[in-house]
């Protein structure tokens, strides 16, 4: 039986030339159908690079269905990983190198602008001889297509190669590719040999011989049929550095602010954060409750910061909308909890694994009636954990709910950062069961600061009922015109004592010209990055990144009245100037300048979009360099 | 206490509670409420079993009944419409150490919290459930609720109700793990009394829903059971309530029932003719999901700071 030929017009890939391009760093994507392993054969690129001295940022690649169609142009798997001579903060512009299972799935990928001219795509070559005439046409159209578009296209014998290592290729590809990659990438052959015995330690020895097998015959299959090879210098590391995606180390955050419960209900993109807390948490004395709704899961979580915990409740916008009425609770009892919001597109069930800023107006002020409560946006991998520390204590110390608002993307996120040394008073307990003083009363609001300190049942004379009522200083409902203006007051003031404690925010680039760009959240990177390809170019743009968004960092308007024109860039729904049916005074701004312009009175502008992806630094230039003159 | 010094004891020795010590402020449900009735039988159980108060924790939700806790010296948390189970459980969850009061209406429990009554009772974790049923919404004035008998009025269904009313015993007699389900009549304080007590010994969470009156918004709706005694069946059985002589000379219409058979409590829970009160089922070996949740409780903070720099170090390149 013969198969039909590929319509093949690229050349018969040769062997290594002898020349090594050293570049500073590198974009690699993995993409697959679902399950065939792309995920874990990037992220273990990312690992072994890591371990070598490279900085790294990994990016899952996630299909929205949990088993898409095969071939689906909508349903790649797989991993971009982003390798550096030095530290890497975002996913980065265009891919370098593709390595796709198939001839759809990179159309997902090229849908959303992630290759370029030049992009080598090492590419199944099966499908070329498939049985069925539709996917050898489809083969062939996606060759010309590819060559059209100007890719480096090494068609690869995947399958038939792993075929003479193992019987079963959709197990084994995605370590073959690996090797393939490591001798592109002059990998360290004994660190990634290491890591395969790691990650499939509990899958018995037979599948670690066949797939360490399987990556040394994807290694020298490239030794003589690729003839590239690039070498990403690696930094010798100064620290200890640890290596996990953001929704790990929140995870790992929650453990060390000394958090012992996690109340949670299934939800997209946060879930992960949970998965892994089920599994280690144990080993540090907590315990994840999987409530049966988003609302009982926060109710659990005030259950058990009535009776003096700190816990945490890890949802996503959806989950969010459901809690607020208990948010409100928390609020108004003034009870500790912390609350991440892993933000996802919206509204509604919008873009389940797709990043989005779109909760932030609906943080601040998503509950009944007048809620002041304390946000904070971690902007980095390394933030996601030491903010879950800086929350509890904030929790404790301010007597309330603290949000903090992470999205799909840092979540899902892999980096590096110094490794962190926990501390004793990170865990202690917040409150010791020591009797009160006797006619101690449970708000015992201070005029100035508003803070009070909380009795916890055990606690003799601190006898209190709790209630979502108003109530005057002892936690008695009060329908009283005066108290329910003094205790509005009281919660309020709490966020005025914060704000007072806060420092200004550092710019970024001179700290005064023309243009002022002002982000939060997880486009840290990609929005420095481009401010320095601008800056590059003598272009005056600096930026401007805030953790807390309420209180708002102290200082704003000073700031801002050093630069001619202040922006933000965010990942969330604003209307364009001179949309249709759009005027300057119907415009809808994006969340954070709408706030920036209510603090600060000045005429903040803003560029934003809801692509379901990162911001990528490309993006933020191409949009700056619209918007400012060379000088 | 006994004409001894107080400071010659230890504190925990030296404490004896009386019934004062668990009251507070004066209840402001209407005279004739099913509610008082609870209160006192809560008010005496606490004293007689010398519940410490500041270990105790009554939580309750939004509704008449919900208002609960203002009544009692004890922690209380008066929460939100239809959370209070949620809430219980979580107080639980970590703190073994206290004993936790629910106390919850038909709206409340039945209507918008409907979901968490599942759960809470497949959770089986050491509390005493009181469900207040009157058959009506009365904080937010006379609507229909899901026990609201078919074809009674209310603002929200002034030409009767249509639907045929929800059995909460049923309910919770079909919910997996139910550990311990029982009836009483706000208008026998004794019966209320032995029922409270005997879920309060309960090794899980108890269940109980008392038949309320609410004279206000259901004015004679249970006349036909207090003038005629012998519509209540009293419930009797040596694992069952405890069931004094007064109390059997009052309900001539008695029936021995094993609280361990769930089948014939499901018989009995569907009967309309009569009502039944006492223990309907009891299974003292069902699950306990506290048992869980509080694990880890008490490790030292050395020994969790440890703990957590080893998973942290999980991640180390």
């Amino acid at each position: 039986m013969t198969h039909a030929q590929p319509a093949s017009s690229h050349p018969t890939p040769a062997a290594f030339n002898g020349v090594v391009q050293t570049v500073r760093e590198h974009i690699v994507e993995f993409v697959s159908d679902s399950g065939e392993g792309a995920q874990t054969a990037g992220q273990m690129f990312g690992t072994v690079s890591a371990k070598m001295g490279n900085g790294v940022w990994t990016v899952e690649i996630i299909p929205a269905e949990v088993e898409p169609p095969l071939r689906s142009r909508a349903g790649a798997s797989g991993n971009r990983v982003r390798i550096s001579a030095g530290t890497v903060t975002n996913m980065g512009d265009k891919a370098d190198v593709m390595v796709a299972f198939n001839d759809q799935v990179p159309y997902s990928r090229i849908d959303v602008g992630a290759l370029r001219p030049g992009t080598i795509l090492f590419l199944e070559s099966k499908w070329a001889s498939d049985l069925v005439d539709d996917v050898r046409k489809e083969y062939a159209d996606a060759l010309a297509d590819f060559a059209a578009r100007g890719y480096v296209v090494i068609e690869v014998p995947m399958e038939a190669e792993c075929l003479r290592v193992v019987k079963d290729a959709r197990r084994g590809k995605n370590m073959w590719c690996m090797g393939l990659l490591a001798a592109v990438y002059q990998r360290d052959l004994a660190i990634v040999r290491k890591e395969i015995e790691h990650k499939l330690r509990k899958k018995g020895p037979k599948v670690v011989t066949d797939n360490l097998a399987l990556l040394k015959a994807g290694y020298d299959w490239a030794t003589t049929h690729v003839p590239y090879r690039f070498d990403v210098p690696a930094v010798p590391a100064t620290q200890e550095m640890v290596v996990m995606n953001g929704n790990q180390a929140v995870a790992l955050g929650v453990m060390a602010a000394g958090m012992e419960l996690c109340s949670m209900y299934p939800i997209t993109p946060a879930t992960s954060a949970s998965h892994y807390l089920a599994g280690s948490f144990p080993r540090v004395g907590g315990f994840v409750h999987q409530a049966e709704d988003e609302i009982a899961a926060i109710g659990f979580a005030l259950g058990a910061s009535y009776a003096g915990k700190t816990p945490v409740t890890i949802t996503s916008g959806p989950g969010l909308a459901l809690k607020t009425e208990f948010i409100g609770l928390a609020v108004m009892a003034e009870l500790p909890l912390v609350i991440v919001d892993v933000q996802r597109g919206g509204p509604s069930t919008g873009l389940p694994t797709r990043v989005e800023q779109g909760d932030l107006l609906a943080a601040l002020y998503g509950a009944q009636g007048d809620a002041p409560k304390i946000v904070i946006a971690p902007a980095t991998i390394a933030e996601c954990f030491h903010f879950m520390v800086t929350a509890r204590n904030l929790a404790e110390t301010f007597r309330g709910p603290v949000l903090v608002l992470t999205d799909a993307n840092l979540a899902t996120g892999q980096g590096l950062f110094e490794r962190p040394i926990v501390q004793d008073d990170w865990i202690a307990a917040a409150v010791d069961q020591a009797p009160w003083q006797e006619g101690a009363v449970p708000y015992a609001w201070d005029g100035a600061t508003g803070l009070s300190q909380r009795p916890v049942p055990g606690q003799k004379h601190g006898v209190y009922v709790l209630t979502g009522l108003a109530h005057d200083e002892n936690s008695k409902v009060a329908y009283e015109s005066a108290i329910n203006q003094r205790s509005m007051e009281a919660r309020s003031r709490k966020l005025s004592t914060l704000h007072k404690t806060l420092r200004p925010p550092k710019t970024y680039g001179d700290e005064s010209g023309e243009l002022l760009v002002v982000g939060w959240g997880s486009t840290l990177g990609a929005i420095e990055e481009a401010v320095d390809r601008l800056r590059a170019d003598g272009l005056s743009v600096s930026s401007l990144h805030i953790r807390f968004l309420s209180p708002l960092e102290p200082g704003l308007k000073e700031i801002f009245a050093r630069f001619k024109r202040v922006m933000t860039i965010e990942i969330n729904y604003s209307d364009d100037v001179g949309a249709p049916g759009v005027t300057a005074e119907s415009r809808r701004y994006a969340q954070l300048a709408w706030i920036l312009r209510a603090h600060t009175l000045v005429d903040v502008d803003c560029w934003s979009r809801v692509p379901g992806t990162p911001l990528s630094p490309g993006d933020i230039e191409a949009e700056l360099r619209r918007r400012v003159r060379p000088s | 206490m006994y004409g001894l010094k107080q400071d010659w004891m230890l504190d925990g020795l030296a404490r004896e509670f009386v019934l004062d010590d668990y009251a507070s402020g004066v209840p402001r449900w209407c005279p004739g409420c099913g509610d008082h009735a609870a209160l006192n039988a809560v008010h005496r159980l606490c004293r007689d079993e010398q519940l410490v108060p500041e270990k105790t924790v009554v939580v309750s939700g939004i509704g008449c009944a919900s208002r609960f806790p203002h009544y009692m010296r004890t922690y209380g948390f008066h929460g939100l419409h239809g959370r209070a189970l949620p809430v219980a459980c979580g107080v639980k969850s970590r703190r073994p150490d206290l004993d936790v009061f629910v106390v919850t209406g038909d709206g409340d429990c039945t209507a918008i919290g409907a979901g968490h009554w599942v759960h809470a009772i497949r959770y089986n974790m050491k509390m005493v459930i009181l469900l207040m049923d009157n058959n009506i919404y009365g904080l937010t004035k006379n609507q229909t609720s899901p026990t609201t008998p078919k074809g009674g009025t209310s603002n929200t269904h002034p030409d009767g109700s249509t639907l045929s009313p929800l059995n909460p015993l049923s309910v919770t007699l079909g919910i997996t793990n139910a550990s311990f389900v029982a009836q009483t009549v706000d208008w026998n304080p004794a019966h209320v009394y032995q029922t409270i007590k005997a879920a309060h010994a309960h090794p899980g969470l108890a269940f109980v829903r008392v038949l309320q009156r609410c004279p206000h918004f259901m004015p004679g709706h249970w006349d036909p059971y207090m003038n005629d005694p012998t519509k209540v069946q009293l419930l009797t059985h040596p694992d069952g309530v405890g069931v004094d002589d007064g109390l059997k000379r009052l309900f001539k219409n008695q029936r021995v029932h094993d609280p361990r058979d769930l089948a014939a409590a499901r018989v009995l829970v569907e009967q309309v003719a009569e009502v039944p009160i006492g223990l309907l089922y009891v299974n003292p070996a069902a699950e306990r999901y506290d048992f869980d949740t509080a694990r880890g409780v008490g490790l030292s903070t050395a020994a969790r700071r440890t703990a957590v720099q080893a998973e942290v170090d999980r991640f180390l390149i």
